[in-house]
């Protein structure tokens, strides 16, 4: 399984190094990978439908708890299947697609880890890796949605994308870390076992905050939902792969595979509906405000995401049935549409609805994959759609409480959606095909072949539903906790108040499409209100978030290294000083203290000379020098108090600061201008509360009772374990050599800056002496 | 810059010795006061010198190549070292392997001690690379 969903990354790397094979001819092989993992998952289908759950755990930090565990049940199934499934077909549709782009490796790269970075995440048993992959499936999104980056509005969109979904990821860390503390555990399953313990915690109600947090940006949901339709910018074969059946997926997935360890209580289910039901509602109503097919779809995308969240959020076993069913729905009619919309685009070079139809003349295979689609996101029978549909009406009007609102926002959901999904389906196929369009020409069958497949498969799972039902969908209602024995989907449920709904939301929907034409009035209509729209309002905290860090910046870091050192100092003051005056009485115990020697005396008196030539020299030399004079005076301090490798050391740094003082002052002019009375006076003050603070902390230390295990334990097994007799060296190398391998890496890092600085600006220098002799 | 010609003629001898003294220092660096990290300032120093007396030219043809090779050399000679329990015997990152026997001189040898080395080239390579750069374009 770990081989499984490390493919993608590998063909990515591969990629890197065979990508140019991939951008010609060969291109359509890279679909093979998807295909292979479909096939691979699709052979779990049987052990999984016999409630067989598969585990497989690899061994990653043991010591945190935290392994590469997979689980592959019911959910997870249905989440691979769909990912490596409609990842062939996206792969496939890419390779005509973007044929002969420049970086169509690339774009495969982008697209193959995207779909390993997915199948981890719908696979992880274990918080800590769900949350890696989480993560990885928003940083792949973000080379996928940014993949036009010579376009300004596309990095725009890429990063809002970024910002969104990683603030959720960074919630998803916390919700897991808090998880961890509750229950003792990373892993979800373990946790299965724990959920009334959980749902007991003082936490529950943070976790489930933050869990929620993950799910709503991840799934657009509102008022999180604006950097979707932004999404849209990207290539459409990455709108339909992330918005139709992955990425946008995971909250849902997130959501649904928490509902047996968080759900059931009320505050779980209220916030659910709520948030769900406003985002359905809210964007289905705006559907009717676009012109764009693509803005039209991703709004429709929100809405339908809202209905998933919607229906997890009732919490019954007929709400989970029409939750997974829903999921195949949608996600076959979505990347329906979005292909179609790709093609519609890629031949005729525009999006816009308002300027398109009759193109069946020109593309007919196209064109029933579109209304086919249509039909089933409408959910007219006999397709899935209209199973999906019945199974939510169902589910809502079972519901105990509130069952009248429920059931007017979802059957006005349904009514928004019919309309979407009729205008993106539909409208661009038929009637008369305008003069602009008439030499288009028609797709080759790589374009048409998946959007055709998907649709027919929406077709035959409506007409066959129990191809589906025991296999796929009754091991998904199990793995979200319940039971499970008595499903049975059918396309005809009986003549009953729910198939009345549905009637009405057919009627009023198709009414609806021929009433309301999709035209820039509209678009500008909803544009006034753009002002209180949650999009700006993010944008306008972030404007603000770049002022004030602008700002911030400039005020601390203004190129002084004495203005840093002075803050550094002033804070450090402040903040012990603070401490120290308020939590400690002062007391100095003159006995313990031991008698001053002459050697001391003699050092500091040297060191408090150093001091005083240096700060009142004039020669900026001899400055260095006095410093230098400081220095080796510690040095003796450090001697007298037998700390030998200090002292050596200390020697070495101070030879080599006196040269490379030096080495800097030695072309500069003698001092220009000195710092006036008054900084000196200001800094005086400051050095000598700072010298005057350490001492105190010093004496302070000394009044503590020290805690000595650590360094007891260091002196007793430095020779025992690490065969070595200098404490401090072996402390160095040993017992904490991972820091000083840190250490040497950020000396490193210095020495490559240092080098960068010093040279870049010696090339600039070449540079203008090649422009001046140029004149 | 201009130098003494007792400088000159000192900082010959005295790079060898001094070169030695900081392998020594090194080496010591397990038992007694010492280590990779002071060596290999003190190796530097000696180049230091070495490019005070007779020119930074001379110090680099010395050398033969950049002193910024030794950095990622000495970061890979430490990464190893810990890598090396791992690899072979199957034992957390950083575990200190030991000779049996102890080695005439150097006693026992130890993982440790090709990490130590590793923070001497380290060393050595940084500071002399900040130096010669920043004594290049001043």
């Amino acid at each position: 399984m770990l081989t499984a969903i490390l493919t993608g990354f590998l063909f990515s790397i591969f990629l890197v190094f065979a990508g140019r094979f991939f951008k010609g001819k060969l291109s359509l092989l890279a679909s093979l990978i998807p295909l292979g993992l479909f096939i691979y998952f699709f052979q779990f289908i049987g052990p999984v439908s016999n409630g067989e759950v598969i585990m497989r755990s690899y061994q990653w930090i043991p010591s945190f708890g935290v392994d590469l565990g997979f689980k592959l049940d019911g959910l997870s199934l249905l989440f691979s299947l769909l990912i490596s499934g409609i990842g062939f077909l996206v792969f496939f549709y890419t390779s005509s697609y973007l044929k002969g782009h420049q970086y169509l490796d690339r774009f495969y790269g982008y697209l193959a880890s995207f779909m390993g970075a997915m199948l981890g995440l719908v696979l992880s048993d274990n918080m800590i890796t769900l949350f890696v992959f989480w993560e990885l499936t928003s940083i792949t999104s973000f080379f996928l949605i940014g993949f036009n980056n010579t376009s300004g509005a596309s990095r725009r969109s890429a990063l809002t994308a970024l910002g969104i979904t990683g603030i959720g990821g960074l919630l998803l860390l916390a919700g897991a870390l808090l998880l961890n503390n509750i229950s003792g555990t990373y892993s979800i399953s373990e946790m299965l076992s724990m959920s009334e313990a959980i749902g007991d915690h003082e936490h529950y109600l943070t976790v489930v905050l933050l869990i929620f947090g993950a799910a709503f940006t991840k799934s657009a949901q509102f008022p999180f939902h604006f950097w979707l339709p932004g999404a849209m910018k990207a290539p459409t074969p990455v709108s339909t792969y992330l918005h139709s059946a992955t990425m946008v997926k995971a909250g849902v997935y997130l959501l649904m595979r928490f509902t047996p360890v968080l759900g059931g209580d009320n505050i779980w289910n209220t916030s659910l509906l709520v948030v769900g039901g406003i985002t359905m509602l809210y964007s289905a109503v705006h559907t009717i405000f676009r012109t764009d097919l693509k803005g039209i779809l991703a709004y429709s995308t929100i809405s339908a995401l809202g209905i998933l969240v919607f229906l997890t959020g009732l919490g019954t076993r007929e709400a989970f049935l029409a939750a997974a069913v829903f999921i195949i729905v949608h996600a076959l009619y979505k990347a329906t549409l979005f292909l179609v919309t790709g093609i519609i685009d890629h031949q005729t070079h525009t999006r816009d609805v308002t300027r398109l139809a009759g193109l069946n003349k020109v593309m007919l295979p196209v064109g029933i994959a579109g209304i086919l689609a249509a039909i089933s996101s409408a959910g007219i029978p006999p397709t899935i759609g209209f199973v999906g549909k019945e199974l939510t009406y169902e589910a809502s009007f079972h519901s105990e409480t509130l069952m009248i609102l429920l059931m007017v926002a979802i059957v006005l959901t349904k009514i928004f959606l019919l309309y979407a999904g009729f205008v993106a389906g539909i409208k661009p196929f038929i009637g008369k095909l305008p003069e602009e369009h008439a030499q288009v020409k028609s797709p080759d069958f790589v374009l048409w072949t998946p959007p055709l497949l998907l649709a027919i498969l929406g077709l035959v799972f409506g007409v066959a539903p129990f191809i589906i039902d025991t296999p796929i969908i009754k091991p998904v209602v199990e793995a979200m906790g319940a039971d499970a024995s008595e499903i049975h989907l059918a396309l005809w449920h009986g003549f009953n108040t729910v198939f009345i709904l549905s009637l009405i939301t057919i009627g009023i929907g198709t009414a609806l499409y021929f009433i309301i034409k999709p035209s820039e009035k509209l678009e500008a209509a909803a544009g006034r209100f753009e002002f209180i729209s949650p999009e700006s309002l993010y944008e306008r905290f972030n404007r603000i978030f770049i002022d004030v860090s602008n700002f911030w910046t400039d005020f601390f870091q203004n190129g002084y290294l004495r203005n840093y050192i002075s803050i550094i100092i002033l804070f450090l003051v402040v903040l012990v000083g603070y401490i120290l005056i308020g939590s400690t009485n002062f007391v100095i115990d003159y006995h313990s203290l031991s008698r001053i020697t002459v050697y001391e005396i003699t050092a500091t008196l040297i060191l408090i000379a150093g001091i005083f030539y240096t700060v009142f020299t004039q020669s900026r030399l001899a400055a260095v020098v006095a410093m230098g004079v400081v220095g080796l005076a510690i040095c003796l301090i450090f001697v007298f108090y037998s700390a030998p490798d200090l002292a050596m050391t200390q020697f070495s740094i101070d030879t080599l600061t006196v040269i490379l003082f030096v080495l800097v002052l030695y072309k500069l002019p003698k001092y220009l201008k000195l710092s006036d009375y008054k900084t000196r006076l200001r800094d005086g003050i400051l050095s000598a509360v700072f010298g005057l603070l350490v001492a105190t902390l010093a004496l302070q230390v000394i009044a503590e009772p020290v805690n000595k295990e650590i360094g007891e334990y260091y002196a007793q097994n430095a020779y025992l374990e690490a065969h070595g007799k200098n404490v401090v060296n072996v402390i160095l190398v040993d017992f904490r050599g991972v820091d000083t391998l840190i250490e040497i890496s950020v000396l490193s890092i210095a020495a490559v800056g240092v080098f960068g600085l010093m040279k870049l600006r010696l090339k600039m220098a070449d540079r203008k002496r090649y422009q001046d002799s140029q004149k | 810059m201009r130098t003494t010609i007792i400088l000159k003629t000192a900082s010959n001898y005295l790079l060898p010795v001094l070169l030695l003294f900081s392998v020594f220092i090194l080496l010591r660096g397990h038992y007694l006061p010492g280590g990779g990290f002071v060596g290999g300032l003190v190796a530097a120093i000696a180049f230091i010198l070495h490019s005070f007396a007779n020119g930074l030219k001379k110090t680099k043809e010395l050398l033969m190549m950049h002193p910024g090779y030794l950095i990622p050399t000495g970061l890979a000679i430490s990464f190893l070292s810990g890598l090396v329990p791992v690899a072979l015997f199957d034992l957390p990152f950083m575990t200190g392997l030991w000779s049996h026997d102890p080695v005439a001189i150097l006693g026992n040898i130890g993982s440790a001690l090709f990490f130590d080395i590793g923070v001497y080239l380290v060393v050595v390579g940084v500071t002399l690379t900040i130096i010669f750069t920043i004594s290049e374009s001043a």
